[in-house]
């Protein structure tokens, strides 16, 4: 950071102000959107108004220059366009997406410490000052720099004194009763305050006693305004003083002391040399820069500037206008192309409250505390003698209506719109097709879908990577598109919706396909798959995930930052999620996401295995069945599957993945739980048992020990046990291990090699835990290289 | 010394061994002599003794059957609910290569903290709160082949008997432990 | 007794850094986040001065200062705006309103509370 940091008392608010920064600037991309779309009403320009100026006010107190320039001179643009003397046209939109990533870029090099060239930006200046200047002739430009202060300062100054003041108060001399000591000075002071000044709550009586702060005060008080009593007016101002003030202080103190009333009041100020001659005097010079330092009070600059008296204060208004056009000019602000929004968007006084998430999760944990006591309590309740009362039983439901209920709204004040991830696509397309000389269109679908504030955020990087993605391979040049019968431009279509408890996000583009062979010769060549390995199309398709299939000649430009599909995989699963891909040869690709809506409780199918319990999320299960012995089959590996419906699955002996000792072994005698894995694959879960189905409340194992595989995560049953949750991603991929029980074994994990880039599904609300998962996860980023190669 | 047996007394959770040192101790007004006074936490596994930092320790509780982890090492007995924490229980005896615990209802389970992560270890009993001078505490002589000696800091002996002082980053580095299994793999 | 401050801000930062002056002086501080919520954290409760900045979301500081001059419980109570240096047009709505003074953001500690001290003695 910066060197000065040490002596800056705000220092500490900088984490602050960049968080903030990035909450506002993802707000005004999503406003740019919306203009971008045609899509928005005078308040989004307001918005944007108010979030870049609430930057520049951040930045300036932390001394970042360039971002205080900068923000002036767009928050300038967006107030003559809020104004409704600019238009949004195409054109101004991409100037507005400029200065957006301008600024962006400065609060992270700002935010990084970083030096930032003198030239950066540059351009995103130029084609604001082209726009204000075009309007308002090059006066605006000054304007919106900050002399303008001084410079109107100076000529109300300098107007005071061409009008003869100086000769005002000649006749005030001889009323020096006090001595004036050597270094101090003589000042006269006439105040007659104006009924304004109380009804701008100031208080004479301060003022008084300020004064008197400076030095040796006499004062008389002019009471001869005073009316009769039944005359008086309570909040009228009547008196009027006259201050005899000797002081080493300087005459900006005392201006400073009057600055907040001079508007109200009469004021004259007078200095009284030895010789009691009058030196200088001033009506109402005082400006907020008389100070110095950035407070003040009310002068006349508004008649100025509403009589545009150019001549006095020139540079005195930031708007040249006067103030009653620009009222008049509010309701002609630009009307929104096309009024899609319903009448509850248009005013919106949503009384909101911001609360640190940190204090959500705690209140999100202690509520699945009380999911775990209550479900702990009905089943204590069930076990009493004779059984519960009617009442008691009654009691118990209720408790859990409203516990379920409970949780289900304190969940909800983590959910986030996509929305926040989806308005940054169009940049990312706008910039990547650029470069590329594609024509693309994004169209974006079900935004307003809600979801958990992690996955919001942490949903950003894979779809960024997976959009590029699309744009890089997946779409054909124009005249590739045209060859091929196609229209120029290519469309990738972005969609969100809830779906069975999850959040499904698709990314779907017209572009060429997957090229098979040259995927599945790839990944041969790169020793992912066997040589002789017989794929179906599918499984060929989601070849692209895996780890080590990209390489680093692939990289390019745009796919990005030596990352490949295999780490948006590794994101996704690591929220719970997962990624498959279908492809249409010569049509297009389909990405889709699953999500977990929350990474805080998920509705499990309990199971029994081995005597142990396990919990099996419900929404990767597929159905539960028992199988004929006729339907089970014995592979020449040693595994099974079975028949189910002219298909065979392969059948995961749980207990022997686990090492656990016992266990049903024979699928036909156990239940088989068909589950969705990754790639849209199915396998059966051998398990002795159903115990049961609840929701329950995702504990991490990671916070005390460490991931464990086959294992998300933990909950704790009604009894007070600890359950495992399983991973059934993982569990598809681990290994058999030969001989039950393993307990003893413990070397046999020596010999179990398996995809080492497997990582456990993290879910923990815990902010902690989750920056800790991210580090890890990023850590391990560091070795996997290269953009995948879907359709070349 | 202070002469708490512990162990026969009612173990449950809640227990806060620390109160106990304090009260009867008094260690705050010997600080003054000589060296420093810290406390340990005494307990057995099998025949030998061993004392662990008494800051480290959060609770000590009776035993109870845990949910064991898969595919985990031996020592690594499962995990428990902590009040709706899941702290995973370390079987020390294990640890120190002399095989599982055959755990019953009189086994202890000793909870520490460790960094910022929270573990249980599970012993025979606990024997005793033990108040001594950092004087006091004796160097490990270098043992053929390591031995314990990386998992202690130090021995002392109370009434004739020698207590093991146990070094828990060193026992439980969840680092190393990371890494171990990771190189496993 | 030490005096009570509402200060009103959307923005974080900003609310925070007044806040943390104010307090290190020895005021009370109260803090809303936009005019609607300022109005609701001033039912029932008496302040000394109150310090807004005016570009705010739901009710700016400018119709803040507005309402609670047309209060007679808010009546005398000084009024501080926060702006920035380029709004002279901003300060004269303020005036207008009824505001007692501005505050130039960014601001030094020492200024801001020399500002409150003179208003809010």
């Amino acid at each position: 950071m910066l060197p000065s940091a040490h002596d800056d008392p705000f220092a500490q608010f900088k984490v602050t102000f960049f968080e903030e920064c990035s909450e506002l600037l993802t707000d005004v991309e999503q406003h740019l959107a919306d203009l971008e779309s045609g899509d928005f009403e005078g308040e989004t320009l307001h918005a944007i108004f108010r979030a870049v100026h609430s930057i520049k006010a951040g930045a300036g107190a932390f001394s970042f220059t360039r971002m205080v320039n900068f923000s002036h001179k767009f928050e300038y643009l967006l107030d003559e366009l809020r104004e409704g003397k600019l238009e949004v046209d195409p054109d101004m939109v991409s100037t507005l997406f400029r200065a957006f990533d301008v600024l962006s870029d400065l609060v992270s090099f700002a935010q990084n410490g970083e030096a930032v060239e003198d030239s950066y930006g540059q351009d995103a200046l130029d084609r604001i000052e082209e726009y204000l200047s075009g309007q308002n002739g090059g006066a605006s430009t000054d304007a919106a720099g900050g002399a303008a202060p001084e410079a109107g300062a100076e000529a109300s100054s300098a107007a005071a004194k061409e009008l003869g003041l100086e000769d005002t108060s000649q006749g005030m001399s001889g009323a020096t009763p006090v001595q004036t000591k050597p270094g101090e000075k003589h000042f006269r002071i006439e105040f007659t305050p104006s009924e304004a000044m109380y009804r701008h709550a100031n208080e004479p009586l301060l003022i008084i006693r300020e004064l008197s702060d400076l030095g040796r005060t006499e004062t008389t008080i002019d009471v001869s305004r005073l009316p009769t009593l039944q005359a008086l007016e309570p909040e009228d101002a009547y008196f009027s003083w006259v201050f005899d003030l000797w002081t080493t202080a300087d005459r900006d103190d005392i201006d400073e002391v009057f600055e907040f009333v001079v508007d109200d009041c009469d004021l004259t100020i007078v200095t009284l040399d030895s010789s009691d001659q009058v030196v200088a005097v001033d009506v109402s010079p005082c400006h907020e820069d008389a100070g110095g330092d950035g407070f003040g009070f009310f002068i006349d600059e508004m008649d100025i500037q509403a009589g545009n008296v150019s001549a006095v204060a020139p540079k005195a208004a930031p708007k040249p206008s006067a103030p009653a056009a620009k009222t008049n000019a509010k309701p002609s602000a630009p009307a929104p192309k096309v009024a899609a929004k319903g009448p509850s968007a248009a005013s919106p006084k949503a009384v909101s409250i911001r609360v640190d998430v940190e204090r959500v999760d705690k209140l999100v944990n202690m509520v699945g505390e009380l999911v775990i006591t209550q479900s702990m309590l009905a089943q204590e309740v069930g076990h009493t003698e004779n059984g519960p009362s009617d009442r008691v039983v009654s009691g118990m439901d209720e408790l859990s209506m409203h516990i379920r209920e409970l949780q289900e709204n304190v969940m909800s004040i983590r959910m986030q719109p996509v929305k926040s991830v989806f308005s940054r696509m169009p940049r990312i397309v706008r910039d990547v097709s650029k470069k590329l000389d594609k024509k693309v269109r994004l169209v974006t679908i079900g935004e307003d879908t809600e979801v958990d504030k992690t996955v919001v955020e942490e949903l950003a990087d894979p779809l960024t990577h997976m959009i590029r993605n699309s744009l890089d391979h997946g779409l054909e040049t124009p005249a590739e598109r045209l060859e091929a019968g196609k229209s120029e431009e290519g469309t990738i279509q972005l969609s969100a919706e809830h779906r069975g408890g999850r959040i499904i996000i698709e990314i779907i583009d017209d572009g060429r396909g997957i090229n098979r062979e040259k995927v599945l010769s790839l990944a041969k060549e790169k020793g992912v798959v066997a040589p002789d390995a017989a794929l179906s199309e599918n499984e060929i398709d989601n070849l692209i995930f895996a780890p080590g299939f990209s390489t680093a000649e692939e990289v390019t430009d745009l796919s990005g930052r030596g990352v490949g599909m295999d780490v948006v995989r590794r994101n996704i699963q690591s929220l719970g999620g997962r990624v498959s891909v279908q492809s249409f040869p010569g049509k297009g690709t389909r990405f889709q996401l699953t999500l977990p809506l929350t990474l805080a409780v998920l509705d499990g199918m309990i199971v029994s295995i081995a005597d142990q319990k396990f919990v099996i999320p419900i929404n990767s299960i597929i159905e539960t069945v028992r199988p004929e012995a006729s339907d089970v089959e014995q592979l020449v590996d040693g595994g099974r599957v079975i028949r189910i419906r002219g298909e065979y699955i392969r059948v995961l002996p749980v207990s022997r993945i686990f090492g656990l000792p016992g266990g049903e072994q024979d699928p036909s005698k156990g239940l088989v739980i068909l589950v969705e894995i990754e790639g849209s694959r199915t396998v059966g879960l051998l398990v002795d048992e159903l115990a049961g189905q609840q929701q329950v409340v995702i504990k991490s194992l990671e916070s005390n020990y460490k991931a464990v595989e086959g294992v998300s995560s933990a909950t704790i049953l009604g009894n007070g046990s600890v359950c495992l949750i399983l991973d059934v991603d993982a569990l598809s991929q681990m290994p058999v291990l030969d001989a039950v029980p393993a307990r003893k074994n413990t070397n046999g994990r020596a010999r179990i090699s398996h995809d080492q880039s497997r990582k456990s599904v993290r879910s923990d609300m815990g902010s902690e835990e989750i920056g800790h998962a991210h580090q890890r996860q990023s850590s391990g980023n560091d070795n996997t290289m290269g953009a995948h190669v879907a359709a070349e | 010394m202070a002469d708490v047996k512990v162990a026969d007394q009612e173990v449950s959770k809640g227990f806060d061994p620390r109160l106990i040192g304090k009260d009867q101790s008094g260690a705050d007004d010997q600080d003054a002599e000589s060296g420093k006074m810290v406390q340990f936490v005494s307990f057995k596994v099998d025949d030998s003794e061993y004392g662990i930092d008494i800051m480290a320790v959060r609770e000590i509780q009776g035993w109870v059957e845990v949910t064991k982890l898969p595919n985990t090492p031996e020592h690594v007995r499962g995990v428990l609910n902590l009040r709706g924490i899941i702290v995973p229980i370390f079987d020390l005896r294990c640890r120190f290569g002399d095989g599982l615990t055959e755990a019953t209802d009189l086994h202890v389970m000793i909870i520490i903290a460790v960094g910022d992560r929270i573990m249980g270890l599970l012993v025979d009993a606990v024997s005793d709160i033990l108040t001594i001078n950092t004087e006091d505490i004796l160097p490990v002589p270098e043992i053929e082949g390591g031995g314990d000696k990386r998992f202690l800091s130090g021995l002392i002996t109370v009434q004739e008997r020698m207590v093991a002082l146990l070094e828990i980053e060193k026992l439980f580095d969840i680092e190393s432990l990371v890494q171990q299994v990771v190189a496993a793999e | 007794m030490s005096k009570r401050i509402l200060a009103v801000d959307d923005s974080k930062t900003m609310r925070d850094m007044v806040s943390f002056t104010l307090k290190g002086a020895g005021y009370d501080v109260l803090v809303a986040d936009d005019g609607v919520n300022a109005i609701s954290a001033l039912v029932g409760e008496e302040v000394d001065l109150i310090i807004t900045d005016v570009n705010m979301p739901n009710m700016n500081g400018i119709e803040l200062v507005q309402k609670l001059r047309s209060d007679p419980r808010f009546r005398a109570t000084p009024i501080l705006i926060l702006t920035t240096e380029s709004d002279n047009d901003i300060k004269q709505q303020g005036r207008a309103a009824g505001a007692t003074g501005w505050i130039v953001k960014p601001f030094v500690p020492e200024k801001l509370l020399k500002v409150v001290g003179k208003v809010c003695a």
